[in-house]
């Protein structure tokens, strides 16, 4: 982390408020404090600040300060405390932070990063020449499983490869807005190509009645999700069923090994201690 | 209280304390960095690990409390050790990490030699660093003409931002940042806005906050240091001045708890290059309305002239606000040995009077207690201006909660939030007949504190204005009466009597075109234009407003080059001392006036300071009890006295809090603060 300062005078606006949206929800806010508490709802604001403006400029930090009745110092010392504060304009199409941590690491954040540097600007928190797109890199954001994975706005998008990250930000540039999650053909977390595990129960063993009816409704609604047609997933359930047995493997990409960590392919299971059983 | 086993030595202590001061009491030292007696603790600096029986870790001592120990498994009392191996390590350890972004540059620091880092490394140093990065460097910040920084210094105690939100009442400092890239900053490299800023100096453990105007001047080993009171308010902070040679260097505050605690304003601390400044160092006589410089007989001989040639009715004396009682005593023995009843050193139209008592002009709750009053009734006076270090303490009597403050006068940002009851005379009227909130507020409280400053005083309803607030202060065993004088010598004035004998002419009768001559003792806070074309013997230390009216000069000493005493507002006794000579041909007041009643044929009974002082405490022995406040003598006369109100606004009579005084006026660097805070002044107007 380095040393975070206000941007420059030139980039700061000459003044900023609230929406009348956001004046009436800071009024609702404000009175969730007993009074003379009121500086408990600085990062509520802060947030709404950048929120409305994408970044916190310096009169936001003067106008919060006042709306709170607070020093202006003790403001932007929660400003620049909290990472998640842009003190810095940031595109205007995208804000992508890389999270460049461990998991995302070692499945490839460092590709992910080469491309922002690339196509956006060689260091982060600079704006890209059009002015679209800045970057920078984050600290895990709990979507480990998808790795590697980056967050824009509010939206994350995962299972990234340098490619389908181009697209991504291609996507963005066009206007577009790009599905969110992740990026390859899994239900969330969960194994590429559909569901693997737990089948007998989607087949109806042992389950409360109407589960059945909820589950199929879920599958449904993933498949349409994933443009997968319904009844494909119906029979994909099936097969899945079949090459379901004890003793057998499976790791976090999806990929089957036998008892005794042999991969179908004929590969060593590379972490046997580290899968899942699911027999 | 609570039991406690500090190096094996079992102590008493209140459940309430923290380990440090435990075991200090004990006798133990401990190392400490963040922790400060007068601030909250804030448990970051780690220096002062101890160790607690039980306990898995060494613990930060200043932030456990005494109580929060749990006994042995028998019910022993809890053991704590501050001299084993694993609390040296632990220290060491802390030290180790604090030295290792902080620049060994002692030799061209100027906190070396009176350095806590320096010297704990002293004690729990190693000799080299096991680090091989590049050290932080950290950009220097701009936080005022009197705070240097050097700020890669700095080890983030945040004893700086403790002081300027909790005791300075300002909030201007701030940490920005986190972890290792904190940085301790004002609001975009603005200059604080407090009066007590210069306290940062002295609270930083470190060199990173430093005096700018004292910079690279000395080492304090080179230093003789004088231990003395600050005369710039009436206050009466004790100071230490440190000299070199003929030169005050500095003003360092000195530890008081009656009456300053441990601060001093910026204006006694910084008035150090006004003392130089803008000096009288010869007589001058007026010769064909040119000042012209002369020999100290040329000067007496012009004096003696006039004396000759005026009627006493026509001869006056006013005393200004840096006057001693030594002095005081000596030109009112002068003035009564020439027959002159005209005597004064209060300011034009003030309605004190010491023939009330002593009671009716003291500050008689005394500062120490204004932490027991239970309200506080401010009128006519901005005690942030008028007293910087006063105000800290009613601000921290209403940071501890429960207590009504109330003011009638200039509304002000005080640091502390009041209800504001008006403007003047009016508002105390309604005061007094019970309207309002504060009132009820202030009827219930048991020990009200009632401050009157100068601008309600001096007025022509003064007298009523002292005893509305002698009666609403008055309770059983407790006289709230505050009076907040502005000048350093006010009390000891009326104290030796230096007011108008009988049929004598006051201050404004005085300026009001009632004398021929005038001897102004460091009078400058007068309008002197209403002295019209009186002869005017000015006896001062600065060329300013006196001097430039004055007829015949005599040069005098200034604060820190004479031993004086002063009374405080509050009516404790105190005692200047000299930490450097005179300048040039400078003399001190008392040997001036004793040299001039020689010429003057009134000889004054006294050849030395020894033998004035003995003259004066046997006048008035309260004198003689340095640092003691006399009994004031039971209730004032201002029972007596018919309250009857007139209508207008107290005004306060200090319009710019740095410069007071002919010191302050003649000081480059509190010129540059009083252009600050008028700056700031306009913005917030704009």
């Amino acid at each position: 982390m380095a040393v975070r300062r206000l941007a420059p005078k030139e980039v700061q606006p000459a003044s900023f408020a609230f929406t009348a949206e956001n004046e009436a929800w800071a009024a609702a806010t404000i009175a969730k404090y007993p009074a003379g508490r009121e500086a408990s709802a600085v990062i509520p604001f802060l947030m709404r600040a950048q929120d409305q403006e994408g970044w916190v400029s310096e009169p936001a930090i003067r106008f919060i300060a006042e709306k709170l009745g607070m020093n202006t110092i003790r403001v932007l010392e929660v400003a620049t405390f909290y990472t998640q504060f842009q003190l810095a304009p940031i595109g205007t199409v995208a804000h992508v932070q890389v999270c460049g941590t461990t998991p995302c690491m070692l499945r490839g954040a460092e590709d992910i990063k080469h491309v922002c540097q690339n196509r956006i600007h060689h260091d982060p928190f600079h704006l890209s020449a059009d002015g679209k797109f800045s970057w920078e890199e984050v600290e895990c954001l709990g979507s480990c499983v998808n790795a590697p994975m980056v967050l824009i706005d509010r939206d994350t998008y995962e299972d990234l490869t340098p490619e389908s990250f181009g697209q991504l930000l291609d996507a963005f540039e066009r206007g577009e807005t790009p599905k969110a999650g992740t990026q390859i053909d899994r239900p969330h977390g969960g194994p590429a190509g559909g569901e693997t595990t737990l089948t007998e129960m989607l087949a109806g063993a042992g389950r409360p009645a109407g589960a059945d009816d909820m589950i199929a409704a879920n599958m449904a609604a993933q498949g349409v999700a994933r443009g997968v047609d319904p009844s494909v997933l119906a029979s994909a359930s099936a097969q899945a069923d079949v090459s379901h047995k004890p003793g057998a493997y499976t790791t976090l990409d999806g990929a089957w090994y036998t008892e005794g960590g042999k991969h179908p392919s004929g590969s060593v299971d590379p972490a046997p201690a580290s899968v899942r059983r699911t027999g | 209280m609570a039991k406690l086993i500090v190096d094996g030595q079992e102590i008493d202590v209140a459940a309430e304390a923290t380990l440090l001061q435990a075991c200090e009491q004990a006798g133990a030292e401990v190392p400490r960095f963040c922790f400060h007696e007068r601030l909250s603790i804030a448990g970051n600096c780690r220096m002062c690990l101890v160790e607690v029986k039980g306990s898995p870790k060494p613990v930060a001592s200043c932030a456990m409390a005494v109580r929060d120990l749990r006994p042995g498994p028998n019910g022993e009392p809890p053991v704590v050790n501050t001299r084993t191996p694993l609390v040296k390590k632990a220290r060491e350890g802390v030290m180790e990490f604090l030295l290792i972004n902080h620049p060994l540059d002692c030799p061209i620091c100027d906190q070396g030699g009176e350095c806590d880092l320096q010297d704990q490394a002293m004690a729990y140093g190693i000799d080299a660093s096991r680090y091989a990065l590049n050290k932080r460097a950290v950009e220097d910040k701009y936080i005022g003409p009197l705070v240097a920084t050097m700020m890669t210094r700095c080890i983030q105690c945040t004893r700086c931002v403790r002081f300027t939100a909790e005791v300075a009442g300002v909030g201007d400092l701030g940490a920005i940042g986190r972890g290792e890239d904190m940085e301790i900053t004002t609001y975009l490299h603005s200059a604080m806005g407090s009066e007590l800023q210069g306290n940062v100096v002295d609270l930083c453990p470190v060199g990173a906050l430093t005096s700018r105007p004292y910079a690279y001047t000395a080492r304090p080993w080179e230093l003789t240091k004088t231990e003395s009171v600050d005369v710039t308010d009436a206050v009466g902070s004790a100071i230490r001045v440190d000299s070199r040679g003929r030169e005050v260097l500095r003003i360092l505050p000195r530890l008081n708890e009656a009456v300053n605690e441990e601060w001093i304003s910026d204006k006694a601390r910084h008035i150090v290059d006004g003392l130089k400044a803008q000096r009288l160092d010869r007589p001058y006589v007026r010769v064909g309305g040119r000042l012209q410089p002369a020999s100290w007989a040329e000067a007496f001989a012009a004096i003696a002239a006039k004396v000759a040639a005026t009627p006493a009715a026509r001869i006056g004396a006013i005393a200004g606000d840096f006057a001693s009682v030594e002095e005081l005593f000596a030109l009112k023995a002068l003035m009564t040995s020439l027959g002159v009843a005209n005597i004064d050193a209060r300011p034009a139209g003030s309605a004190l009077d010491p023939s009330l008592g002593r009671a009716s002009y003291l500050f008689n709750p005394t500062i120490a207690g204004i932490e027991d009053a239970d309200a506080i009734l401010i009128i006519g006076s901005n005690p942030r201006k008028e007293a910087a270090v006063l105000n800290a303490r009613i601000r921290k009597r209403w940071r501890a909660g429960n207590v009504a403050i109330g003011l009638i006068g200039e509304a002000a940002d005080l640091t502390y939030k009041y209800d504001y009851l008006g403007a003047g005379a009016e508002s105390l009227a309604a005061l007094l007949g019970g309207d309002g909130a504060f009132a009820e507020k202030l009827a219930a409280a048991k020990k009200p504190l009632v401050i009157v400053g100068e601008g309600a005083i001096a007025r022509a309803d003064g007298k009523s204005v002292l005893a509305a607030a002698a009666k609403l202060g008055a309770r059983d065993g407790w006289n709230g009466l505050a009076v907040l004088h502005t000048g350093a010598s006010r009390v000891g004035a009326l104290d030796v009597g230096f007011v108008p004998a009988d049929g004598g002419l006051d201050t404004a009768a005085m300026l009001a075109g009632g004398v021929d001559m005038a001897f102004l003792l460091g009078a400058d806070e007068i309008d002197l234009a209403g002295l019209g074309s009186a002869f005017v013997v000015y006896v001062g230390t600065h060329g300013d407003a006196g001097a430039h009216r004055a007829d015949v000069i005599l040069p005098g000493a200034a604060v820190t080059e004479k031993s004086g005493t002063y009374v405080n507002t509050e009516g404790r006794v105190q005692l200047a001392n000299r930490a450097v000579f005179p300048l040039g041909e400078a003399r001190e007041d008392w040997s001036i006036l004793r040299a001039l009643s020689d010429v003057l044929g009134k000889r004054l009974p006294f050849d030395s300071l020894a033998e004035l002082r003995a003259a004066l405490y046997a006048s008035a022995p309260h004198f003689a009890a340095i640092e003691e406040i006399a009994d004031a003598g039971g209730a004032s006369g201002l029972g007596g006295v018919e309250i009857a109100l007139d209508k207008g606004a107290f005004v306060s009579p200090i319009k710019d809090f740095y410069l007071t005084n002919p010191a302050a006026r003649a000081s480059k660097v509190l010129a540059e603060c009083s252009a600050l805070a008028r700056s700031r002044v306009q913005v917030a107007a704009e």
